[in-house]
């Protein structure tokens, strides 16, 4: 009776599993968080369901972590085989914690030790945004430009590979990803005249397979023949070197240092490209590709399929680096293969995955500096009065770190929105004079910012990608800085920069629990089952990053430039939270 | 009595503007011997006091072409990049009382020749030093360590009044 039990569950699965990825959102979940996105298709969305929209009320802290550092805490926790590791901000120390003794004491500390001297070409604070677990590794990003494999058992450093020069200014402060055995990691340094480059490291021994620059000739930004963009604008030979003034694509940014999401069927990854440099556009006249652009790239070779420049000629620090969710939905009765993008220029862009067509690309806050996007040529219609150079402009929106910045969004298939944390800012500007001296900042831009259209500067919303809008929204005092995590029971978590953390309803964003952290909140929380079989949820205060960087950084508000500007929009964070990096972990009774 | 006085004043005035309107023509170097005693960064002196630390003056005090070009430079050498206009960002606030290696004309010298461990770059062999005393008197200027007589009385970035930022911190003008 047993067998026979058994086999008809084995069929049932196997009737099951077919169904169930038949659409890529719905991915396999065992209840533990192996990379920062929570899977390839990155939505964050965990099956898990004790914890829901009847009971969260009674959620409860459980044990707390501190990570002995005070700078932006923006890395989201890994549970695996029943250990949580944690990164921290530089130095970038990985902790293993053991989830199955009481209070998760520590297992082991790896201390990379990073030069130091990397704090200093760190744009927007020494921040680190996770880790991802691979075949019995823990693999990670350091702020001096170096990528680890630590052994998930031991915390024995397995191999450790340098991949650039803190003296041409880079960095690396995003969470890697790995696939089909290579690990996919970005440089960062698009405010100092870095060349922006993705590599595909072996993840047995680290060893660089590839390197896609994002500027330069074909050959280098790994553009063959099966190049295939959808829109005319993005072909051309050596687009990367002729939309440059002469030599501007060798100091030109376009940086790889956020998110990168994985499509295992078409075999395609997903990532955005930062700002060209210097902010000032009117140093490099040109379309600057391959800046603030989308790409989709083969992971064995890092050959690109296609690309979509979304913000041609960057005029105001609108990186294209913002998460990409891969979704299968019917969009004006056509099953396609989409990816969602919520951009710094603050339009929600909806693409078919396989070849870069645009669907929509409608606003999800306040803006002015463009109109629209046409979706026959491509071609964003900006707002010519909005234009940045050697000038002063008013009221553009939004600001520099746009709708969105990296902040990852979630999408629940149970409700089928995206959950938005976002900004809602605008700035003035004057354009300087941008000195390019290696290691250094290569800006060239005077900005003040503040908040946007009804005061708050941040907000939570939701998205409804089929029919291109919003849903919900609750604002927030300040930028909502931090990831989200939605669930089976219909529950989206989510921090605000004062310190609070939040659970409410999926469905129409009803706050039904909330927790005072100890500092100020950037972090990704999590979800995922202990070894006890209850769910938990965790989430690193700290406060900091680009937002932050007034509280973290001890900035003088007195100067509104400063922290890029963005100081003249949090003059009274520290009213509201101190620095201090704390795991907080919690769990029904 | 009165006479004497306002003699006085007047006396003050023109030696003040002749300060201010002072240009090197042949920037000296500093002594570095000297220099480097006056750059300690520690108010301890174990063993009980010992003889007083000398003082390295900037050779381009309350000059006000040298503190303009000092703004000029802290501008051209991308220390705006990190600093700001005195706010900070990368790097930490120049606006402030307490410095962590020292806010002495000597310990700026010393910070800015040769870098910090987390994150100041070593600029010695970049900057010539003359510069380096120019960058330090703007420096010190945003913090009202210089007479208004000499500082510029309007910003040149979106914001940014070094009198203004005097008066919102420390409730002063020097």
């Amino acid at each position: 009776m047993v067998r026979t039990k058994s086999v008809s569950t084995a069929l049932a699965a196997l009737v099951w599993v077919p169904l169930g990825f038949s659409q890529i959102q719905n991915q396999p979940d065992d209840g533990q968080w192996v990379m920062a996105a929570k899977n390839y298709a990155s939505t964050r969305y965990s099956t898990l369901n004790q914890i829901n929209t009847q009971n969260v009320k009674n959620l409860k802290l459980d044990w707390t972590f501190s990570t002995g550092y005070t700078r932006g805490h923006e890395a989201a926790p890994l549970v695996v085989n029943n250990t949580m590791y944690i990164v921290t901000p530089y130095p970038n120390d990985l902790y293993a914690l053991d989830l199955t003794k009481p209070g998760a004491p520590m297992k082991w500390v790896y201390q990379p030790h990073p030069n130091p001297s990397s704090q200093g070409v760190a744009c927007c604070d020494v921040v680190n945004r996770g880790a991802a677990y691979y075949k019995g590794k823990i693999i990670y990003n350091l702020l001096d430009v170096e990528t680890v494999a630590v052994d998930a058992n031991s915390g024995k450093e397995l191999w450790r590979t340098k991949l650039g020069d803190i003296n041409l200014g880079e960095s690396i402060t995003m969470a890697p990803i790995v696939a089909k055995d290579v690990v996919l990691v970005g440089n960062s340094g698009g405010e100092f005249g870095v060349r922006g480059w993705l590599a595909g490291l072996d993840a047995d021994n680290g060893k660089v397979k590839w390197r896609a620059y994002a500027t330069g000739p074909d050959k280098d930004v790994l553009i063959g023949a099966n190049f295939k963009p959808f829109y005319a604008s993005d072909r051309g030979q050596d687009l990367g070197v002729k939309t440059w003034p002469r030599g501007g694509w060798e100091i030109g940014g376009a940086t790889a240092w956020s998110w990168i999401s994985y499509d295992p069927e078409l075999d395609l990854f997903y990532y955005g490209t930062s700002n060209p440099g210097p902010w000032n556009p009117e140093q490099r006249p040109g379309d600057n590709k391959w800046g603030s652009t989308l790409f989709a790239r083969r992971p064995e070779t890092g050959e690109a399929i296609w690309a979509y420049q979304l913000n041609p000629h960057d005029l105001h620090d609108y990186d294209g680096v913002n998460e990409n969710i891969l979704l299968d939905l019917t969009i004006n009765g056509q099953p396609r293969k989409v990816l969602a993008h919520p951009d710094r220029n603050g339009r929600m862009y909806i693409m078919d995955r396989s070849n870069g067509e645009v669907l929509s690309a409608e606003t999800f806050v306040y803006v002015n500096t463009s109109f629209s996007v046409d979706l026959k040529t491509g071609e964003l219609k900006l707002n010519p009065t909005k234009k940045t150079g050697f000038n002063t402009i008013r009221d553009a929106c939004p600001a520099p770190p746009g709708g969105k910045d990296w902040q990852p969004s979630s999408f629940s298939p149970r409700t089928g929105l995206i959950y938005l944390p976002h900004n809602n800012l605008c700035y003035e500007m004057q354009g300087t004079q941008a000195n390019y001296i290696a290691g250094t900042p290569f800006v060239g831009m005077n900005v003040r910012m503040y908040a946007g259209p009804g005061g708050n500067r941040g907000a939570f919303s939701a998205w409804d990608p089929v029919n291109a809008k919003t849903v919900w929204a609750i604002n927030e005092t300040f930028p909502v800085w931090t990831g989200t995590v939605v669930t089976a029971g219909d529950v989206v978590f989510y921090g605000t920069m004062d310190g609070w953390f939040k659970a409410v309803d999926a469905h129409n964003g009803t706050l039904l629990w909330r927790f005072k952290l100890g500092s100020g909140t950037i972090g990704q929380p999590i979800t995922y089952k202990g070894p006890d079989g209850k769910q938990y949820v965790a989430i690193l205060c700290g406060v900091g990053g680009w937002s932050g960087a007034v509280v973290a950084g001890g900035l003088n508000t007195v100067d509104g430039t400063a922290a890029l500007g963005f100081a003249n929009a949090m003059t009274d964070l520290g009213k509201y939270t101190t620095k201090g990096g704390m795991l907080y972990v919690f769990s029904l009774p | 009595m009165r006479n004497k006085i306002v003699f006085a004043c007047f006396l003050l005035f023109f030696s003040l503007a002749c300060q201010r309107e002072k240009r090197d023509i042949r920037p000296s170097p500093t002594d570095l011997a000297i220099y480097d005693e006056a750059a300690r960064e520690s108010a301890l002196r174990p063993g009980g006091p010992v003889s007083p630390q000398p003082v390295v003056n900037n050779p381009y005090n309350a000059s006000g072409y040298d503190i303009s070009e000092g703004q000029r430079l802290y501008n051209w050498y991308n220390c705006s990049g990190c600093h700001a206009n005195g706010g900070g960002g990368i790097g930490p606030p120049l606006i402030k009382k307490d410095w962590v290696y020292g806010g002495a004309p000597a310990n700026l010298f010393d910070t800015i020749a040769k870098g910090r461990p987390n994150g100041m770059p070593s600029w010695g062999g970049r900057i010539p030093e003359y510069q380096i005393w120019q960058i330090i008197a703007y420096v010190r200027s945003m913090n009202g360590g210089q007479p208004t007589s000499a500082t510029s009385s309007r910003p040149d970035s979106i914001e940014t009044n070094p009198q203004n930022i005097v008066n919102r911190t420390t409730g002063v003008t020097k």
